[in-house]
């Protein structure tokens, strides 16, 4: 089995990565650590693709004159094509989810005053706490008058 | 010498650490003293009980310790599901075609297809280019509508309601009203070079490597760059938010009108009247030069709009 | 055939949806044009959708078109597919989707502000192109690029509401979806890489050469796992689904109905063409996917009712009942069978109709108590909105499985699909455990919101929230009444229904 994930070490180090960003995006309570991770998930994935694209002895899928004004194409002289276009929907994508998220990211520190999610929600739970037991004052005072 | 030996790693270790070097006779802050255990713990809600309940010491141990407990626990789980995934994914790769074989299952016929006729049916040089702007466009107009979508939540996060805030809390990253003359000198030679460069990427997108996507980043940087050297201000006067929605929008528009007369072309077997060109000339490839030129603006404008929001909080 | 018209809805359907989008940014902020200009698209969608439901069903031929986008055949360019699966699918989100913005019209322009509100119908439109497109695409890779549209202007109407908790809980959403983005995103690489296509017919075939040969088997599973756990992430499956809750119980109430009816509908429909179309029910039983559906989906039935028991925030409430309406819909999955598949498909349509409805209710009701989203506070709000008040009811009478009303139909479809399967006693069980389950939830909402609160002595307690409610609207009304009768409708008349979507599933 060795010798086979030698073989796809590309891929090998890909899924790592994969693994890298996956267990950052669980284990950091910072979420702009989290995004870091995410984006080392996106890239992970990139890497996947540019090593399922290569075919060796290939070149970069740009037609290539052949000299007498027409143009090289023969399948067996370019790479796959398919992957490069798919890692670009790849990075717009990433692009923009990571804007996203920052800008919520943002809003969260904003509101809160921290990065960290989980102590948002107990800030959130803190304050609704108070809310409802000033809430249940003023109902009371309301029914008793 | 070997106490020296070992005074010196003790200062480096600690200036590793950041605690800063710290000499032999300083005064250590006397500790704080330990905490009481947790049953004898002054606390209101159990302070009327002589002895609490098993329960309640329960509850009262689970409300000291029951996050941290969580959150080793958690980490346990989450690093354990990790090394699952990625052992499950390691086998999964020893597993799969072998690497940069040409008889891989991926190198078929549409393969084939893609660089054979590739050049005769797109008229683009470069084949990248003709596979996502023409054999495979609708995915390319679903990854500008994504980029579309991400722009305008951030405007709608970050924009029009935070403006009212920003004169009271000063989100500055820097002072843009300081003269820096070394910035503004190297902007002003760079930032024409720049944008030559981010249209030649764009226009040669069908062929060589490059296109929209790269080469509207390339342009964003160039108004980046212009806003750090002459201040948001002076970018604001060509390139505001209204201008930004309304370029983004028209480009985005042209990029559908366009691709829907082609998508609806060729579903019904119609003629379609967009001239494919010679294969390497700059006016060639039929829609993928104005589309290249759409996605460059969209992109363009989206980054820099991205940068302006999250320093400014306005744009 | 059918005519060249109807030929294109599928397509004439998402162009439209998307250039709306496109250009509400740039339209006038006055007389709410942008959001009229929403409801007017995705009425006229609507309309196209049933014509081309009309067009697929009246020949009396099980119809089914492919149709490419551009001029290059099917392994070459893209391609959407239509049938009428597809397009009752279609015709259901519209309608949905249309009702929803409709019955919280007024709502909408409480919680949000005149910007947002802009920047929300352009979401709104994305999302239900993306949804179409979701139901109509066959490949892959555009399923994904769509299920991206999805996700983010998914997550961006849960914070068009402003405020903390809006925030806190679309970031969470979103943190989620990615994680389950990136895992289809691994997947679709591994199954390019195994089959050498991205669409889903012929995909079909390269895996059914996998399996025949068993060269690649193994990677064919784990690339199975990957993206049914991604869909099961972002469409709420029960231990994946705490973000939900959230989500779906703080934002304002168009976003709830439009998140709860819809947005998980779409995953959902997506796992649903991955087992049917790509893999094909006979390899997805050989790779023990279907039993592992089944297994959360039970899981789902039941865990999700136990949470919403203890909920008291009517919102977070029905946001859970979410959860176990999801699991019905993967139990249907999980029979793997045509019959199962069709029960399933209806449980999506009658969930997408009805969730909205309970929002809808409970958005109405909590707006004649003053804004209070608590339980407790909703007494007697029947006899201040009487619309809503039937909504609340219908709808929880719907989830119980109260004969006649939409959740009967579909619960006595699965329960008539699950009777050839080994598993038929655990299905069974969990589909009783989980109408009783409902029933202890919805029927105490049902009777609070029903207590007349007037004290002995005849004063009215509650005297001071008839004055502070707005009356409902006429708008309001009429949707409540349009979602009443489409529960009645399917409740009544789901057998033609399912012999429809049976057709559909056959040529799917």
């Amino acid at each position: 089995m060795l010798e086979k994930i030698l073989l796809n070490h590309y891929e090998a180090a890909a899924v790592i990565l994969s693994g890298i960003g996956l267990t950052n995006l669980l284990l950091q309570r910072n979420l702009i650590k989290k995004i870091i991770g995410l984006n080392i998930m996106d890239t992970a994935v990139y890497l996947f693709l540019a090593a399922k694209g290569y075919v060796e002895g290939r070149a970069a899928p740009i037609l290539i004159e052949n000299g007498s004004g027409g143009w090289l194409n023969s399948s067996s002289l370019y790479v796959n094509p398919v992957p490069a276009g798919l890692v670009l929907t790849g990075i717009v994508v990433s692009v923009s989810v990571t804007a996203f998220a920052l800008a919520l990211t943002l809003k969260l520190y904003e509101n809160y005053g921290t990065l960290n999610i989980d102590e948002a929600l107990l800030k959130m739970t803190e304050e609704q706490e108070e809310l409802e037991t000033t809430i249940e004052e003023a109902e009371e005072d309301v029914l008793s008058s | 010498m070997n106490e020296e030996l070992k005074l010196i790693w003790k200062n480096f270790f600690n200036w590793v650490m950041g605690n800063g070097p710290r000499p032999e006779n300083e005064v250590v802050p006397p500790e704080p003293p330990p905490d009481l255990p947790f049953t004898q713990k002054p606390k209101d809600k159990y302070s009327r009980f002589h002895e609490a309940t098993l329960k309640e010491r329960y509850d009262q141990w689970l409300e000291i310790h029951g996050l941290h407990i969580f959150s080793i626990l958690y980490a346990g789980l989450s690093i354990l599901t990790c090394v699952v995934i990625v052992a499950l994914l390691l086998a999964t790769v020893s597993e799969l075609p072998p690497f940069g074989d040409e008889n891989n299952p991926a190198n078929n016929v549409v393969i084939m297809r893609y660089v054979e006729n590739g050049g005769d049916e797109t008229g683009a040089q470069n084949i990248v280019a003709g596979l996502i702007l023409d054999y495979r466009a609708f995915d390319t107009f679903g990854e500008s509508a994504v980029l579309f979508t991400a722009a305008v939540s951030v405007l709608m996060l970050l924009g029009a309601s935070r403006r009212n805030k920003k004169s009271k809390q000063k989100f500055l990253l820097r002072p843009h009203s300081l003269d820096e003359p070394i910035l503004r000198g190297v902007a002003s030679l760079s930032i024409p070079a720049i944008l030559m460069l981010g249209c030649v990427v764009v226009i040669n997108g069908h062929l060589s490597p490059g296109g929209g996507f790269s080469g509207g980043a390339i342009l964003s940087t160039a108004l980046i760059l212009a806003a750090n050297a002459y201040g948001f201000g002076r970018v604001h006067e060509f390139f505001n938010e209204r201008t930004f929605i309304i370029s983004s929008s028209t480009a985005l528009m042209i990029y559908a009108v366009s691709k829907g007369y082609s998508f609806f072309t060729g579903a019904n077997n119609l003629h379609s009247i967009i001239p494919k060109g010679t294969i390497g000339n700059i006016l060639s490839a039929g829609l993928i030069l104005p589309l290249n030129i759409c996605v460059g603006l969209i992109v363009a404008g989206t980054l820099y709009a991205f940068y302006a929001l999250f320093s400014e909080g306005d744009f | 055939m059918i005519n060249s018209f109807a030929y294109n809805i599928p397509f004439i359907s998402i162009f439209l949806l998307m250039t709306a989008a496109i250009i509400t940014p740039v339209l006038p902020k006055k007389n709410r044009l942008p959001e009229k200009l929403s409801c007017y698209v995705i009425g006229t969608v609507a309309i196209l959708s049933a014509y081309l439901l009309y067009s697929l069903t009246s020949s009396g031929q099980n119809l089914a078109f492919n149709f490419p986008m551009g001029h290059f055949p099917a392994p070459w360019g893209n391609e959407l597919r239509a049938g009428p699966l597809e397009a009752v699918l279609a015709l259901v989100f519209c309608v949905s989707m249309l009702l929803s913005l409709t019955g919280n019209f007024a709502s909408t322009a409480e919680d949000i502000a005149p910007n947002r509100r802009q920047i929300f119908c352009v979401l709104v439109n994305l999302l239900t192109a993306s949804l179409l497109a979701l139901t109509y695409t066959n490949d892959l890779f555009t399923a994904y690029v769509f299920i991206e549209i999805n996700t983010i202007a998914a997550c961006a109407i849960v914070a068009v509401k402003e405020g903390a908790e809006t925030t806190r809980a679309a970031l969470r959403y979103l943190i989620m979806s990615l994680v389950g983005s990136g895992l289809v995103m691994i997947a679709i690489c591994l199954l390019y890489d195994l089959t050498g296509h991205l669409l889903m017919q012929h995909m079909h075939e390269a895996i059914k050469v996998i399996v025949a040969t068993k060269k690649y088997l193994m990677p064919l599973t784990v690339s199975l796992a990957l993206i049914t756990v991604g869909l099961a992430i972002k469409s709420a499956l029960y231990p994946f689904a705490s973000w939900l809750p959230d989500a779906h119980g703080s934002s304002t109430n168009a976003s709830s109905a439009i998140l709860s009816g819809l947005v998980l509908k779409g995953h959902i429909f997506t796992i649903i063409k991955i087992f049917y179309r790509v893999f094909g029910l006979d390899v997805i039983h050989l790779l023990r996917m279907d039993t592992a559906i089944f297994i959360l989906g039970i899981a789902a039935m039941i865990m999700g009712s136990v949470h919403a028991l203890r909920q008291t925030n009517v919102k977070k409430m029905i946001a859970w009942s979410s959860v176990a309406q999801v699991g019905y819909i993967f139990l249907g999955v999980g029979l793997n069978t045509t019959a199962g598949i069709a029960a399933a498909c209806l449980h999506i349509i009658v969930h997408a109709c009805i969730k909205p409805m309970l929002f809808t209710a409970a958005g109405g009701l909590s707006n004649a108590a003053g804004h209070k989203k608590g339980l407790h506070s909703l007494m007697g709000t029947f006899y201040v909105n009487r619309w809503a008040g039937l909504g609340l009811t219908a709808g929880a009478f719907s989830m119980m499985g109260i004969p006649a009303f939409a959740g009967f139909a579909s619960k006595l479809s699965l329960t008539l699909a699950s009777f050839d399967h080994p598993f038929i006693i655990f299905s069974l069980a969990a589909l009783a455990t989980s109408s009783v389950l409902n029933a202890l939830y919805y029927v105490p909402a049902v009777i609070v919101v029903l207590t007349h609160t007037r004290l002995p002595d005849g004063q009215d307690k509650d005297a001071h929230k008839n004055f502070t409610a707005p009356a409902p609207t006429n708008l309001y009304k009429i949707s409540m009444f349009i979602f009443l009768a489409l529960n009645f409708y399917l409740g009544l008349f789901c057998v033609p229904l399912l012999r429809l979507i049976t057709r559909g599933v056959n040529v799917f």
